[in-house]
């Protein structure tokens, strides 16, 4: 199936990044090349296969004690952030 | 005496014990490496003043006699890994002057070890490439040349940096990560030894994500030995990542110098993929012989559905990618691009701080994973990964280990590829079916080209067999004795 570039488009928007109008077309073209290719996995019958996520999906994942084991590190969390204001990431007005 | 850049790992730490030399004067030698060979552009961050303060602080506790297991080796650390207080980038702009305030659980279990740090080694943006060339911080220059040109090389990728900075002996040992090749295709392109582990032997706890379904830490060394020695300390259970193994680890030293008698080593036909290199081929049927000269049986097997895990790669992959870089909001840490709302904050931060070839793959990924087509390439791709996982197991019943070549070809130049998407997608095509299933695997330089370019043989065994896999990596090591190095000029 060929990716148009309404799709880029719509998926550009769903990814959250802002593409340019001529990027939409080397990206659809791209795209659609990869896309094109993937297709070939319908060659291969899958009927009553079960999807694997993770290689360690027939390991019961640990569950740690309710505890708390972290925290009290508000300094390091907001160290990175480019703008903070009295320990608080800041943001463009959401609410009018 | 050989010169102390020249050293492996054991003899380094068999000279610091005897006292030959100590971690300050084994640094110092390679940092002037370093400085030296900056041209190739292995590192991104470079550590010096670090080390040599580390150098010297393991200098006093071997001479107090508390000497950890990699006491005073000096070793580089791909720039994937978060290191406390010194910049972690992952090569992309979004994360450029990033200075993480934790340290990755595997770097913490290495400086608890003893280890000096170097630096942080180049690698394609978010370890998105096979050649290093998607770097925010410039592309890596591989120490090999061709015989025939004098036109500069790729190091490979994802890890290319590490790879190149072991092969240029700028560093005893380094990490690197490998999520569908990126340890085995580097080092098998720098004449390198480059090992996988099985997934969850180590923690992926600060190691900064991109498919996190496959990606595993792993050691880049000049010998088999090596990576066994480097291993033991980076794997190791860690309650922080719940996908990390408690499955006991062996003494993975011990596996080198044992005999392979008897050990039956599967030959999957299918990996004679169309457009290898005829010398490929020949360095994998002088791979059995050499196997088979050592005692071993070797075993055609088939693997059927082998040339369907790169197309079922680029679908999980690049989903699991867009949903772990997710994180990247312009607002707690990386970079930050201005916008009226919140919205256009995120859209203009990702627009600014992602590569091409990452962005590409976040798109593919949304693409799969969105309404409408998850059920045809996403859930697709994970059926089809459980077939290739059960193929592989059922080799295993009749094997012991699989030989097969490490990448299709030799290194390549820079920008040979730039327009030749799935042409750079294949570079994986011999790793990737391993990483799926998650598998270890270990690439070992077997030989030349006729151009005069390193070519390795790569080894996969049963999940948590990595005694095996060194077992047989050691002996293939010992038959190649590939001793071989890079002609390098300043």
């Amino acid at each position: 199936m060929s990716v148009d570039k309404s799709t880029v488009s719509r998926i550009a928007q769903l990814a959250r990044i802002k593409v340019s109008e001529e990027d939409l077309e080397v990206l659809a073209d791209e795209l659609s090349k990869i896309v094109g290719w993937v297709e070939q996995l319908d060659e291969v019958n899958t009927e009553g296969v079960p999807p694997m996520s993770s290689t360690v999906e027939n390991i019961i994942l640990r569950q740690r004690d309710d505890v708390v084991t972290d925290g009290d590190c508000k300094s390091d969390i907001l160290e990175n952030a480019s703008q903070t204001d009295r320990g608080y990431f800041v943001v463009p007005k959401v609410i009018e | 005496m050989t010169e102390l850049t020249d050293l492996t790992v054991a003899e380094a730490q068999d000279g610091l014990a005897k006292g030959e030399f100590s971690s300050k004067e084994l640094t110092e030698a390679h940092i002037l490496s370093m400085e030296k060979f900056r041209g190739l552009n292995a590192f991104i961050t470079e550590t010096p003043e670090r080390a040599l303060e580390d150098a010297e602080a393991s200098d006093k506790r071997r001479a107090n006699n508390e000497t950890g297991p990699l006491e005073g080796l000096p070793i580089a650390i791909k720039d994937l890994f978060c290191t406390k207080g010194i910049q972690s980038t992952a090569s992309s702009k979004m994360l450029k002057g990033f200075i993480p305030t934790y340290e990755s659980t595997v770097t913490s279990n290495m400086k608890a070890d003893g280890i000096v740090m170097l630096g942080k080694t180049n690698l394609d943006e978010f370890a998105m490439g096979s050649s290093n060339e998607t770097s925010y911080f410039g592309p890596v220059v591989n120490p090999w040349k061709r015989l025939s040109d004098e036109r500069p090389l790729v190091p490979g990728g994802s890890s290319g940096g590490s790879a190149a900075a072991v092969g240029a002996r700028l560093c005893l040992a380094a990490t690197g990560t490998d999520t569908g090749g990126s340890i085995r295709q580097p080092a098998a392109f720098c004449g390198v030894v480059g090992m996988k582990p099985t997934y969850g032997r180590c923690s992926r706890w600060g190691v900064v994500a991109f498919a996190s379904s496959l990606d595993q830490a792993g050691p880049i060394t000049r010998t088999v030995r090596d990576a066994a020695i480097i291993l033991q300390s980076m794997a190791g259970l860690d309650l922080k990542d719940t996908t990390s193994s408690d499955v006991p680890i062996p003494n993975f030293q011990s596996l080198i110098g044992q005999d392979i008698k008897g050990l039956k080593i599967g030959v999957p036909r299918e990996y004679k993929i169309d457009g290898t290199d005829p010398e490929i081929l020949d360095l994998w049927e002088q791979g059995i012989r050499w196997l088979k000269d050592a005692g071993a049986e070797a075993v055609e097997i088939s693997l059927p559905r082998t040339k369907y895990a790169l197309p079922a790669y680029y679908i999980i992959a690049p989903a699991e990618a867009s949903s772990n870089l997710a994180r990247y909001d312009g607002l707690r840490y990386g970079l930050r691009a201005e916008g009226k709302s919140l919205a256009e904050v995120y859209e203009n931060t990702r627009a600014a701080g992602f590569g091409s070839e990452v962005r590409r793959r976040i798109l593919m990924g949304t693409y799969v994973l969105s309404a409408g087509y998850y059920d045809a390439y996403y859930l697709k791709a994970q059926k089809v990964r459980k077939l290739i996982s059960e193929e592989f197991a059922t080799a295993f019943e009749q094997v012991d280990a699989i030989l097969t070549p490490s990448v299709p070809s030799a290194a390549f130049a820079h920008e040979e590829k730039d327009d030749d998407l799935l042409g750079m997608y294949l570079n994986d095509v011999m790793t990737v079916p391993a990483s799926l299933a998650g598998l270890p695997g270990i690439s070992v330089p077997a030989g030349l080209s006729s151009d005069g370019l390193p070519l390795g043989l790569q080894i996969i065994t049963k999940a948590f067999d990595e005694e095996t896999l060194f077992r047989v990596a050691d002996v293939l090591e010992q038959s190649a004795s590939f001793e071989a190095r890079p002609d390098l000029r300043v």
